[in-house]
C-alpha cells in the first residue's frame, strides 16, 4: 500500500482545478499574467497527481483498487404503499473510482489541460472569466472520467457542456455565437437522450433489496459498479421476467428495452464522437473556437464520447454491442473513409484538422467493434494517441494563426524558412497523424486494425484505404503550408516562443514515447481488460 | 344528503388553528387603516415592511403548528374545521410555507423596484393587497371542500386582477388587467359550472363525500362526471396557464409589475396546481379501481397530455420571443406542465411520490422564478424597457447580478448544478417508475428545445456589448432577492437530500392527502 491509498487521491484530482478557480476569482481581473500563472499552477496540481498515480497503478496491478465513495443524494420515496418495507429511496453516490481505461484518459486530460493553459497566451480579453470557465471545464472533464455514478457522471457531463459554450461563444472567432449555439444543440439534444436512458437504466436495473436482518430497504442506486452488476446478474430483478419470478415485476428489463437502451446510448454518444452524421457541430467548434479550446475539444471532449460508449453501451449491453459489431464498425469505415476523403478537399487547414479528427475516431469505432483484447487496447490507445497528436496540432495552428492571421492553405507557404522549429513540429505531428512507426498514432491504428482483422477482413481492408488517405491530405497540407514559395509577408515573423515551446516538446515528448515503448499505455490498460468480453459475456450465457 | 348534517361552529381552539389566515388578515386590515390615517409626507414604503413582517410572522405560525402536529410523526392525523371544509394539514402548510415565502421575496422585490415606477400611484395598495391574495391561496390549499375552494380562488383572483392594473399610468397595465379580469371570469365560470356537476351527480360539496360516491354515480352518469371534470380542469388550466389554455399569460405578465408578474407566475399557479393535486387524488383516483375505471384513467390521461401540450408548446412560443417577461410567462406555461406530470401519474405500488416531486419542483421553480423576475426587474429599469437587448452586455455593467442570473437559466433549462436540475430529474424519474415513457421523452425534448431562449439570456449578457456601459444600481432590497434565491438554487442543486428526507417525514399520503 503505498501512500496514495491513504489520500483521497481521485478527490484530489478532481477537486484541485477548483481550488485554481477560487484563487482565480480572487486575484484582480487585469493582471493577466497573474491569472495566466495562477491557472497554470491549478492545471500542474492534478497533472502530477496523475502521473504519481499512473506510475503507481502500473507497479501494483494486484493492489487494492482506487475507490472513492460519499453517500450524495439520498431521496427518500414514499413507501406508505409497501408492506414491509423500512427504506425506500434513490441513492446516487459521489463515488470515484478509476481502472485501465479510465486513468490513461484522466492523464491526458490533465496533460493536454496543462499545455492548453500554456497555450491560454493568445486570450486577448476577460482572462479572469476566462480562466474560471476553463478551469470548471478540466473538473467536468476529469469527473466525467472519474465518476463512478450515472447522475455523477451527467453532472460532470453537462458542465463541460455548460463550460465549453461560453469559452467558445465568448473567446471565439468571428462566427463563434453560431458555434456555441449549434454545440449547445447538439450536445444537449446528446446529453437528453443520455439522461433518458440513465434514468431508464436506474428505474430497471439500478433496483435492488437490501436485506438487513428484519429490515428490508428498496433502493434505486445510480452507482455505476450496482447497475453493472444487476445487469450482469442472471437471477437479478432486472433479468427476471414476470413468468420466471411467478410474480409482478416492474424491474424487468425485456430484450426491446435493451435495444432501445444500446441504441440511445449509441446516438447520445455517437453525438459527442462524433459519428458521421451527427458531426457538423463539431467542424463548427473547430474553427471557431479559440486555439486552446480547441486543443481541449479535440484532445479530450472527442474522447468523452468513445468512453462513454465503451464504459455504457459496450460494457453494459455486451450482447447488443457484439450483435451490432459489424454495424459499428460500419460507421468506423464510414467515418474514416468520409473524413479523409473531405480533409483531402478543405482549403482551410483547421477544418482540414476537423475532418482528420473524424477520420481518425472512426478508427476508434474499429476497435471496438473488433470486440476482442486488441481491438479495444488500440481503441483506448488510438484515443490517447489522438487526444496528443491533435492537441499539439491545433496548439502549432494557433501559434501560426497568432502570426500569419490566417489558417488558408492558399495564403500560407514556405514558413520553414521564417519558422524551422515549429514548422519541424508540425511536420512531426503530421506524421504521427498518418501513422508513421515509431510515433503514437501508429500502434493505435495497427491495433485496432490488427484486432478488426480477425472477425471482419472486408471493412479492415476499406478501412485501411482511409490510412492511405491519411498520408495524402496530411503530407499535402503541411508541405503546402512549410514548404514551397514563401510570401513575402511571412519573412520577418519570429519563430516558437519559450512558452509556446514548452507545450509542444512535452506533447510530442509524449507522442515519442508511446511510439517507441507502447506498453506504458497497453500494459495498463490491459490489466483491466484482461478477458472483459469474455466475462461479459459468459454470465449472460449462464442465465 | 345534506339534511342531516348539523353547522359545527368554529370554537375558541380551531381559532388557534386559523391563527396564520387571521393573522395575515389582521395585518391587512390594520395597514387599510394605517394607509388612511397616515400622512402623506410618510413614506409608503413603510407599509411595504409591515407586510413584509406581517408575512414573516404568518410564516413562523405555519412553521410552528406544523412542528407541533408532526411530533407523533408522518401519520399524525390532520385536523379538520367546520365539518371538513377547511384542514390544517402537512399538504397544506408546506404549500403554505412555499406561498408565504414566495410572496415576502415578492414583497422585498416590490420594495426595491417601487421607487423607480412612476406609473404606481397607490404604493400601499401595492403591497398590502399581496395579504388577500395570499390569504386565497393559503384557503385553496387547506380546503376540503368545493366552495371553500371557490371562494379561496376567488379571493386570490380578484385581488389579482387589481394588482396587475397596479401601474395606473401605464395603458399596458389596464389592458392587462381587463384581459386578466375576462379570461379570470371565464376560469371562474368554468369551474363552477364543472363544480355544479360533480355536486349533480354525488349530491356533496365536500370532497372526502365525493371521492366515496363517485364510483356509484359513474355507473349512472358516466358522460356528467367527465363533463363535471373536464370544465374544472379547463378552469383551473386558465389559472394554471397551461396550454391551450395560456394565451393570457404573455399579455398580463407584460403589462402587471414585476413583482405581481411573479406573483402570479409562482403563487397563483402553485396554489390552482395544489387544488387539482387536491381534487385528483381525492376524488377520480377512488374510481381507479371501480367497474368504470377507464374514466378515472381517462381524467388522469387528460392531465399528462395537458401537461405534455404545455411543455412543448410553451418551450416552441418561447423560441421567437424577443420580450424577457413574455419569454418567462411562457417558460411559465412550459413549468406549468412539468409540475401537471406527478399530478397526472396517479398513484400505483411503485410509483407513490408524487407529492415530493411536485412540491421539490414547486420550491425550485419559486426561486429560479422570483430570481429572474428580480433581475429583470432590475435590468428593465437602468434599459427602460423589458426587450431581450436590454440585457446586453450585462457582464461589464453588473458582473455579479449576470452571475445569479446565469444560475437561474441554468436552474429553468434544468442543468446541474441547480435546484431546477434535480426537481426535473425527480419528476422524470417518476415518470419513468410510472412506465410512461412517451411523457419522459417529451419532458426531456422540450427541455432541450428550451437552451435556445434561455441561453439567447446568456448569449446577451456575456456575448454581446450593450450601447450602455454604465454600472447598472441594484438595490439592497431587490439585491437580497436575487442572492437569497440563487444560493438557495445552488443548494438544493448541490443537495436536493435533506429537503427530499424533511418532506417525506412530514407528509403521509394517508393523513395528509386523503381524506378518507
Amino acid at each position: 500500500m503505498s501512500i496514495l491509498h491513504d489520500i483521497p487521491v481521485l478527490s484530489l484530482i478532481l477537486l484541485s482545478p477548483l481550488l485554481g478557480l477560487i484563487v482565480v476569482l480572487l486575484l484582480p481581473k487585469h493582471r493577466s499574467s497573474w491569472l495566466k500563472t495562477a491557472a497554470f499552477i491549478a492545471t500542474l496540481i492534478p497533472l502530477a497527481l496523475s502521473l504519481w498515480l499512473y506510475s503507481d497503478y502500473d507497479k501494483q496491478q494486484s493492489g487494492a483498487p482506487f475507490d472513492e465513495q460519499l453517500n450524495w443524494v439520498e431521496v427518500p420515496l414514499n413507501k406508505e404503499l409497501q408492506n414491509g418495507v423500512s427504506e425506500f429511496m434513490f441513492k446516487f453516490q459521489y463515488a470515484l473510482g478509476i481502472d485501465g481505461l479510465s486513468l490513461p484518459l484522466v492523464l491526458l486530460t490533465a496533460l493536454v489541460t496543462a499545455m492548453a493553459a500554456l497555450a491560454a497566451f493568445h486570450v486577448k480579453k476577460r482572462w479572469k472569466s476566462f480562466f474560471v470557465w476553463f478551469l470548471l471545464l478540466e473538473t467536468g472533464m476529469l469527473g466525467v472520467f472519474l465518476a463512478r455514478d450515472v447522475f455523477l457522471f451527467f453532472v460532470f457531463f453537462e458542465i463541460t457542456l455548460i463550460a465549453m459554450y461560453f469559452l467558445i461563444g465568448i473567446w471565439g472567432y468571428h462566427n463563434r455565437e453560431r458555434a456555441a449555439n449549434q454545440f449547445l444543440l447538439y450536445n444537449g439534444i446528446g446529453s437528453a437522450i443520455m439522461l433518458l436512458a440513465f434514468v431508464l437504466l436506474v428505474n430497471t436495473a439500478g433496483f435492488r433489496i437490501e436485506q438487513i436482518g428484519e429490515q428490508a430497504n428498496f433502493i434505486y442506486s445510480g452507482s455505476y459498479a450496482d447497475i453493472a452488476r444487476n445487469m450482469a446478474d442472471p437471477n437479478a430483478w432486472v433479468n427476471m421476467s414476470p413468468e420466471q419470478l411467478d410474480m409482478f415485476n416492474p424491474f424487468q428489463m425485456t430484450d426491446t428495452m435493451q435495444w432501445v437502451l444500446f441504441i440511445m446510448l449509441l446516438v447520445a454518444f455517437g453525438i459527442k464522437l462524433p459519428v458521421f452524421p451527427f458531426h457538423t457541430w463539431m467542424l463548427k467548434v473547430h474553427t471557431e473556437a479559440p486555439p486552446s479550446v480547441v486543443m481541449i475539444h479535440s484532445g479530450v471532449l472527442l474522447k468523452m464520447g468513445a468512453y462513454g460508449l465503451l464504459r455504457f453501451g459496450v460494457m453494459l449491453f455486451p450482447e447488443q454491442a457484439r450483435d451490432w459489431a459489424v454495424v459499428l464498425a460500419l460507421l468506423g469505415v464510414v467515418n474514416i473513409l468520409y473524413g479523409a476523403v473531405l480533409a483531402f478537399r478543405q482549403q482551410e487547414f483547421k477544418l482540414v484538422l476537423a475532418y482528420s479528427s473524424i477520420s481518425h475516431m472512426g478508427i476508434v469505432l474499429l476497435g471496438l467493434a473488433a470486440f476482442n483484447e486488441i481491438g479495444l487496447q488500440g481503441a483506448v490507445f488510438q484515443l490517447v494517441s489522438h487526444g496528443l497528436i491533435s492537441a499539439l496540432l491545433f496548439l502549432i495552428v494557433g501559434s501560426m494563426y497568432e502570426r500569419t492571421g490566417t489558417t488558408e492553405l492558399s495564403k500560407l507557404g514556405g514558413l520553414a524558412r521564417s519558422m524551422p522549429f515549429m514548422s519541424g513540429v508540425l511536420l512531426t505531428a503530421g506524421l504521427a497523424s498518418l501513422g508513421l512507426p515509431g510515433l503514437s498514432g501508429f500502434v493505435g491504428e495497427f491495433l485496432s486494425l490488427l484486432g478488426l482483422f480477425e472477425s471482419m477482413r472486408w471493412l479492415t481492408a476499406a478501412a485501411v484505404l482511409g490510412v492511405i488517405l491519411t498520408a495524402v491530405y496530411v503530407l499535402r497540407s503541411v508541405l503546402k503550408i512549410t514548404f514551397g514559395p514563401q510570401h513575402e509577408k511571412y519573412s520577418p515573423l519570429k519563430d516558437a516562443r519559450l512558452i509556446e515551446a514548452i507545450p509542444m516538446i512535452v506533447l510530442l515528448a509524449f507522442i515519442l514515447l508511446l511510439g517507441c515503448y507502447p506498453s506504458v499505455l497497453t500494459d495498463t490498460v490491459q490489466y483491466s481488460i484482461g478477458g472483459l468480453f469474455e466475462q461479459l459475456l459468459a454470465t449472460r450465457a449462464g442465465g | 344528503m345534506y339534511e342531516g348534517v348539523s353547522f359545527i361552529p368554529l370554537t375558541w381552539t380551531d381559532m388557534l388553528y386559523l391563527a396564520p389566515e387571521f393573522t395575515l388578515a389582521a395585518v391587512f386590515l390594520l395597514l387599510i387603516v394605517l394607509d388612511l390615517l397616515l400622512p402623506k409626507s410618510v413614506s409608503r414604503l413603510s407599509i411595504g415592511w409591515l407586510t413584509f413582517a406581517g408575512l414573516l410572522v404568518t410564516l413562523g405560525l405555519v412553521v410552528w403548528r406544523m412542528l407541533d402536529m408532526n411530533k407523533a410523526g408522518a401519520a399524525a392525523d390532520a385536523v379538520h374545521l367546520l365539518s371538513n371544509s377547511y384542514r390544517i394539514d402537512d399538504f397544506a402548510s408546506l404549500l403554505k410555507i412555499v406561498f408565504l415565502t414566495g410572496t415576502a421575496f415578492i414583497v422585498l422585490l416590490a420594495l426595491g423596484s417601487v421607487r423607480d415606477d412612476d406609473a404606481i400611484t397607490d404604493r400601499a395598495e401595492y403591497f398590502y393587497l399581496l395579504l388577500p391574495a395570499v390569504i386565497g391561496a393559503m384557503m385553496m390549499s387547506s380546503s376540503g371542500n368545493l366552495v371553500t375552494l371557490y371562494i379561496g380562488l376567488e379571493l386570490l383572483s380578484l385581488t389579482s386582477y387589481v394588482l396587475v392594473g397596479m401601474r395606473r399610468k401605464s395603458s399596458l397595465s389596464a389592458e392587462a388587467a381587463f384581459k386578466y379580469l375576462v379570461t379570470g371570469g371565464i376560469s371562474s365560470a368554468l369551474v363552477l359550472f364543472g363544480m355544479s356537476y360533480l355536486y349533480g351527480v354525488t349530491g356533496s360539496v365536500d370532497l372526502a363525500v365525493i371521492g366515496k360516491a363517485l364510483p356509484g354515480a359513474l355507473v349512472d352518469f358516466q358522460a356528467l362526471v367527465y363533463v363535471g371534470f373536464l370544465f374544472m380542469l379547463a378552469g383551473f388550466g386558465i389559472k394554471i396557464a397551461t396550454a391551450p389554455f395560456h394565451a393570457w399569460a404573455p399579455d398580463v405578465y407584460q403589462g402587471a409589475p414585476s413583482p405581481v408578474s411573479a406573483f402570479l407566475a409562482v403563487i397563483s399557479k402553485g396554489a390552482a396546481l395544489a387544488v387539482i393535486f387536491r381534487i385528483m387524488f381525492n376524488t377520480v383516483l377512488f374510481a381507479v379501481g371501480g367497474e368504470d375505471a377507464n374514466v378515472s384513467n381517462d381524467i388522469f390521461f387528460i392531465v399528462l397530455v395537458l401537461a405534455a401540450a404545455a411543455m412543448l408548446v410553451g418551450t416552441t412560443t418561447a423560441l421567437r420571443q424577443k420580450n424577457v417577461k413574455r419569454l418567462l410567462a411562457l417558460s411559465g406555461v412550459a413549468n406549468a406542465g412539468y409540475m401537471l406530470v406527478p399530478i397526472g401519474l396517479s398513484i400505483t405500488v411503485v410509483h407513490s411520490s408524487n407529492f415530493s416531486e411536485f412540491i421539490y419542483y414547486l420550491i425550485a421553480y419559486l426561486l429560479m422564478t422570483i430570481g429572474a423576475f428580480a433581475v429583470l426587474s432590475v435590468v428593465s429599469r437602468s434599459a427602460g424597457h423589458e426587450e431581450l437587448k436590454g440585457f446586453s452586455g450585462m457582464y461589464y455593467r453588473a458582473p455579479w447580478t449576470a452571475a445569479a442570473m446565469v444560475v437561474f437559466v441554468l436552474s429553468l433549462a434544468g442543468l446541474p448544478v441547480s435546484g431546477g436540475f434535480f426537481g426535473k430529474l425527480f419528476i422524470l424519474l417518476g415518470a419513468a417508475n410510472a412506465k410512461i415513457y412517451w411523457l419522459a421523452a417529451i419532458i426531456v425534448v422540450s427541455s432541450v428545445i428550451s437552451y435556445y431562449f434561455y441561453f439567447g439570456l446568456v448569449r446577451q449578457m456575456f456575448m454581446r456589448s450593450g450601447s450602455d456601459d454604465s454600472d447598472i444600481r441594484v438595490p439592497a432590497a431587490t439585491g437580497a432577492v436575487i442572492w437569497l434565491c440563487a444560493a438557495a438554487t445552488i443548494a438544493l442543486g448541490l443537495f436536493p437530500g435533506p429537503l427530499m428526507e424533511w418532506i417525506d417525514a412530514v407528509f403521509s399520503i394517508r393523513s395528509d392527502l386523503m381524506f378518507q
